[in-house]
């Protein structure tokens, strides 16, 4: 990118905040809801609308076909139950990757939004933070709708289902740090097309649509490496209540992914978003 | 204490050094020009001194402290009014300047009658819930303005204000940055047009390919590196140059240019009178007291606005 060498900036934690930030992350996020109503309500729509028609075409068409499968625990269930959790999981990293990504790079490079912002009291930590906050409302909002669908349809078994609105927010936060972090590398909108090639094959292979047990044991170490998989997993448990020593695995992996993508963004702020 | 102090401050993108090794201090209540032409480096060392764009080496205080590492507290004195304009375009006119004061973590209590006293400013009241989109380019370039003074702003970064302002919104716009200045505001401007340079700074550097080739103040500038007046005359594109030797004698210094040719002299319609009895007739011809122009063509050999 910039052949700028970042200076460490002075003053160990206080010093990095005192470079990076005026703790005034409220503003960018009242931003965020003032223009709310004058977003594109086509993407917003088509975003809860996404799942909701994969569960209604694939749960109950394909379900038609295959009739009951094996979900957690060993026990039977419908095929809609089984990818209706799943289907939850990938929303919520695809609504938390199309904000930190598409949507940080169109501001960045040709709204120009956050050049406008920067010029203020306003550090880039207080843009990022505000952004991803942004982000996760949007994605409670999906959970909240989609999780009401799942119960709705009677795909839901047990009250731990209301968990899966929570843990969807704990994907997105960690798909969400990671998305901007990469998205920091990516100078022109070819690259960032690189991020769906990444996700499809990682969406249709994660154990979403059917069980890992249908791939080669290599192939499913594999995709057990793989962030959706822990997602998907984690919300199928979820969706019937059912909990083993995996559920810990899970979501230690998605702190552990937080806690790492928040990291790393946080590294990669200042060539984010000071060139 | 000077309100900037740049010393060695350079920026390099890859190969190209944007701003090479430029120096600098700026006084209080100082009004301070940075000249050059597209790709000097003038909105390169804007954006440093905000602090949004990080150097690659020199040092630089903005009020004593180092916009990389202070950065908030830095820009929270500051009034940035950008090459383009950033505004957002999902907020109204008046929404604008309201949001970019939250920004600053100002409180509503002040930012509603600041927000209204700076729309009357930028003649934009009856504009106030125009959506951004609606408004033509001037507008903009105003809102602009008036957005950059919503935190009472103690330092004004300007740069290129004027661009895309008719001529007499622009001078609109110097007369309310005059008198900012009266009120103490620290003006730093960047711009390729003389005229605005000659108008607005009390001091400027004059910049080439990231360099710094001259400072002083606009009159300075002109009495050391050009003559009192400038003889423009033209003879034809053919004959221009063919001339010059025979014209050599009549000026202190001759630049050709493609259209004309100008003779620096002293006392212009005297050298006229001069080439007249040598038996050349020009065309046409002008004489006219020299300007930042006639210093930047003398001291990198190529025009301001090319
Ligand atoms: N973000 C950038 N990446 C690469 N080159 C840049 C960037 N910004 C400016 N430049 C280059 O740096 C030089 C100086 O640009 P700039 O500071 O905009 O000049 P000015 O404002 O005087 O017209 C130009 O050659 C320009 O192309
Ligand atoms: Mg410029």
């Amino acid at each position: 990118m910039s052949a700028t060498t970042v200076r460490p900036v002075g003053g160990g934690v206080r010093g990095w905040f005192a470079a990076n930030s005026s703790g005034n992350v409220r503003a960018v996020v009242e931003r965020g809801f003032r223009v709310v109503g004058s977003q594109n309500w086509a993407i917003i729509v088509s975003g809860f609308f996404e799942p909701v028609l994969y569960l209604l075409s694939m749960g109950y068409g394909v379900g038609a076909l295959v009739g009951d499968v094996t979900g957690p625990g060993g026990h039977p269930i419908t095929y809609a139950a089984f990818i209706a959790p799943a289907l939850l999981a990938t929303s919520a990293m695809n609504g938390a990757l199309y904000d930190s990504t598409w949507n940080v790079f169109f501001k960045l490079r040709f709204a120009k939004l956050y050049q406008g912002m920067l010029a203020t009291s306003l550090g880039p930590l207080d843009v990022a933070a505000g952004e991803i906050f942004m982000a996760l409302f949007r994605g409670l909002l999906y959970a909240i709708g989609f999780t009401a669908v799942i119960a709705a349809l009677g795909l839901a078994t047990s009250w731990w289902a209301l968990a899966m609105i929570p843990v969807a927010l704990l994907i997105a936060l960690g798909f969400a740090s990671l998305g901007m972090a990469v998205t920091s590398y990516f100078t022109t909108f070819q690259q960032m097309d690189w991020i769906n090639i990444v996700l499809l094959p990682m969406f249709l292979f994660s154990a979403t649509l059917f069980p890992i047990s249908a791939f080669p044991e290599a192939v499913q170490w594999f995709i057990m490496a793989l962030p959706l998989w822990h997602g998907v997993e984690l919300m199928r448990q979820l969706s019937v209540g059912h909990f083993e020593a995996s559920t810990a695995v899970h979501l230690t992996y998605f702190v552990a992914l937080s806690v790492l993508g928040i990291a790393f963004t946080t590294r990669r702020l200042r060539s984010l978003f000071l060139r | 204490m000077p309100v900037i102090e740049a010393h060695a401050l350079t920026k390099t993108y890859g190969e190209l050094n944007a701003v090479d090794g430029i120096d600098f201090e700026v006084a209080p209540g100082e009004s301070f020009g940075l000249l050059g032409p597209n790709g000097a480096g003038k909105s390169t060392a804007m954006r440093m001194i905000g602090g949004t764009s990080l150097r690659t080496s020199g040092t630089l205080l903005v009020n004593g402290l180092d916009p990389e590492t202070h950065g908030p507290e830095v820009r929270a004195s500051l009034g940035v009014v950008p090459q383009t304009d950033n505004l957002d375009p999902e907020l109204k006119a008046r929404d604008n300047l309201l949001m970019y004061g939250r920004y600053f973590g100002l409180p509503y209590s002040y930012l509603r009658p600041k927000a209204d006293e700076l729309l009357e400013f930028a003649q934009l009241t009856d504009k106030a819930a125009e959506k951004v989109d609606n408004l033509s380019g001037g507008m903009k370039r105003r809102l602009t303005i008036a957005r950059s003074l919503i935190n009472d702003p103690s330092v004004l970064l300007l740069d290129e204000p004027t661009t895309g302002l008719d001529p007499q919104a622009r001078h609109i716009l110097w007369d309310r940055l005059f008198r900012l200045k009266e009120t103490g505001v620290t003006l730093i401007v960047t711009t390729h047009f003389m005229d605005e340079a000659e108008q607005l700074c009390d001091r400027l550097v004059v910049m080439d390919h990231g360099r710094i080739v001259a400072e002083g103040s606009p009159a300075s500038l002109i009495r050391q590196y050009s003559t009192r007046e400038v003889l423009e005359l033209r003879f034809g594109s053919e004959r221009n140059a063919a001339l010059v030797d025979r014209l050599r004698g009549f000026a202190t210094r001759i630049e050709a240019l493609p259209d004309r040719v100008l003779l620096y002299a002293e006392d212009g319609e005297e050298s006229l009178a001069a080439v007249r009895r040598d038996g050349l007739e020009p065309v046409t011809s002008l004489v006219r007291r020299s300007s930042l122009e006639d210093v930047f063509l003398r001291l990198t050999g190529r025009s301001l606005v090319e």
